[in-house]
């Protein structure tokens, strides 16, 4: 019996939902009496996993894993749960670990459920609270006995400090054969993803055209902050695919969501409703954003926004 | 080659989302229902196949017999054959189990699902299946090209895309960019025509167990009023989301 958490991590670094998921996994193990352990490939760093609670650091330090690969990463996880006899998988929402997630199910027979936001409601039944039909609601679904896979929502959680000494591990998972292999990662530089955000800075058709998005991306400079847009911008060609969010792109559940000249439809809420706050700027009172949003600004977005960027700046 | 395109039935994006028998199902009275927006890039892209790679594509769907409808829409989109295996579709790995079973009597090259349904956007079925059957599996996928035996993929990652190569039999997860939004297939009177003659086979459902049950839903709690800034009052703006909200 224990919880297994899955630490993902990107060229010897953690990313934060790690660490969320890790203390989502403590908090779990305390609640069932028992230990937890991290999951780590390739990445040298664990003291900073000590910070959040870990009894055990399980480390496979293998040039084969260099590369993420749903089939061996999985493969590997199935043989340290079997030999830490663990009852409970924690993964991230991540693109790569919902990836992980589901195949690991399939290979483990075990039971799966994503987008999961808080601690199990009880443990027995196991009974979790995930979002569902796009964050319109929340279901309680009940887990069936045997090894159980969650992945736990973006933050939802939050990073928990709790110091634990964790004693740290290495183990050697078989060889898979797969005929699978990475031959290219193209990724931007630079520019924060919208997964990883903290604050996301989104724009709709109320900009008018792909040329005046020099003032959205410079607010998202000042704020540090990952660009985004809506389902229509991307149609358009005016921003790429990967920045349209909603209920048929990416879903947002950043701290802070400002929404630029976005009407707020049904679909584009949808994606985003788990962010913590929300703000629009929208030059009509009318727009149904005005109704999910927590602050608003009834005005126009080429007024607004240079003298918000302006303001930011004095401040700093 | 053979092409599975598994689709979901899932209510349109604008259904009012309301539960019934004490908050334990959800309620599709007054609901239309669509094919699941992912799972209709992977369709197109089949049909687009059937010529590049000579695929015969069947669309398959888990779940009772109101399904059917989308799946007629499918066949007049240009799959050539139709599976229903009849069963209520209430837990993802049921579900991957009764298509994991149907895999192994027919052998398909290439099986597509979206990457996620946006009613219970899960994200299970495909990677269970792929476990499942121990085939390759790619998802979020936004290119795919299957030349002889050999499948080039890529995959959407956080902040860019990875290039894969495998071999086929081969899972997909299918999303916007596998095609365009303008790409997908709008059906003409001919292909409804023609859909009507397409073969629709109903299988009995294995019936097995789930893993997972919904016991309750919920709708989150109504929001509070927003608070309106004036346009030319954005150090007050500035000062709720510092002080208030505290999210800057
Ligand atoms: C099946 C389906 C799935 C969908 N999925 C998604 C999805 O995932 N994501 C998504 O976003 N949409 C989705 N949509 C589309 C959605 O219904 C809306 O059409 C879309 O979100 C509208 O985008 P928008 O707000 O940018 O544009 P519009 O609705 O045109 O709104 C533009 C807004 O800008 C405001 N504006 C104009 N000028 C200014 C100015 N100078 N300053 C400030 N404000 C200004 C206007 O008042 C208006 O409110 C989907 C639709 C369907 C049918």
């Amino acid at each position: 019996m224990g919880v297994l958490v899955y630490i993902e991590s990107e060229e010897n670094k953690y990313k934060k939902t790690a660490y969320e998921a890790l203390s989502y996994g403590k908090a779990l193990a305390d609640k069932m009496g028992v230990k937890v352990s991290g999951l780590v490939f390739n990445c040298s760093d664990t003291d900073s996993l000590k910070k959040y609670g870990a009894d055990k650091i399980i480390t496979i330090d293998n040039s084969d894993f260099e590369k993420f690969s749903s089939k061996k990463y999985s493969h590997a996880l199935a043989e340290v749960i079997k030999s830490e006899n663990s009852s409970v998988v924690i993964l991230s929402s991540s693109a790569d670990s919902k990836f992980l997630g589901a195949h690991l199910s399939g290979i483990t027979d075990s039971s799966y459920v994503s987008n999961v936001v808080g601690i199990p409601e009880s443990i027995s039944p196991f009974v979790v609270k995930r979002t569902c039909f796009t964050n319109k609601a929340f279901s309680s679904t009940e887990m069936i006995d045997g090894l159980r896979i969650i992945s736990v929502s973006s933050n939802s959680f939050g990073m928990i400090e709790s110091f634990n000494d964790s004693t740290v591990e290495s183990f050697s998972p078989e060889k898979v054969n797969s005929n699978q292999r990475t031959i290219k990662i193209e990724k931007e530089t630079g520019s924060i993803t919208i997964a990883d955000a903290d604050i996301v800075v989104s724009a709709g058709r109320g900009l008018k055209g792909p040329e005046n998005w020099e003032m959205i991306e410079s607010l998202a400079d000042t704020l540090g902050a990952a660009t985004a847009c809506s389902k229509p911008v991307s149609d358009m060609g005016w921003r790429p695919h990967s920045e349209h969010v909603g209920q048929t792109g990416k879903p947002v559940s950043s701290n802070l969501y400002i929404a630029i000249g976005i009407s707020g439809a049904i679909q584009h809420l949808a994606g985003i409703n788990s962010s913590k706050v929300k703000v629009v700027i929208n030059s009509d009172p009318e727009a149904p954003f005005f109704k999910a949003a927590d602050y608003g600004v009834v005005g126009d977005a080429f007024e607004v926004i240079p003298e918000l960027i302006e303001k930011l700046k004095d401040r700093k | 080659m053979n092409i599975l395109v598994c689709i979901s039935n899932v209510p349109d994006t604008t259904s009012k989302i309301n539960f019934i028998e004490n908050d334990s199902k959800f309620d599709s009275n007054g609901v239309q229902y669509i094919i699941n927006p992912n799972d209709e890039f992977g369709l197109t892209k089949a049909v687009w196949m059937k010529e590049s790679n000579a695929a015969n594509v069947t669309v398959l769907t888990v779940g009772d017999q109101s399904a059917e409808t989308i799946l007629r829409k499918c066949l007049a989109i240009g799959a050539d054959k139709a599976v229903r295996i009849d069963c209520d579709a209430n837990d993802a790995y049921s579900v991957a189990k009764e298509i994991e079973a149907h895999c192994q009597s027919i052998n398909y090259d290439l099986i597509i699902c979206g990457r996620e349904s946006i009613d219970y956007n899960g994200g299970l079925v495909p990677g269970l299946i792929a476990g499942l059957l121990n085939y390759n599996f790619v998802t979020n996928c936004v290119s795919l090209e299957i030349t002889d035996s050999k499948a080039t993929c890529a995959r959407e990652i956080s902040g860019g895309t990875e290039i894969s190569e495998c071999e086929i039999p081969l899972v997909i997860g299918s999303q916007k960019g596998l095609v365009e939004e303008s790409d997908l297939i709008i059906p003409n009177m001919r292909g409804i025509m023609m859909a009507r003659q397409k073969p629709l086979e109903v299988l009995e459902a294995k019936n097995i167990s789930a893993k997972t049950s919904d016991k309750k839903f919920h709708k989150p709690e109504a929001k509070s009023e927003v608070k309106l800034v004036k346009p030319d009052e954005l150090d007050k703006l500035i000062d709720l989301l510092e002080n208030e909200a505290k999210v800057i």
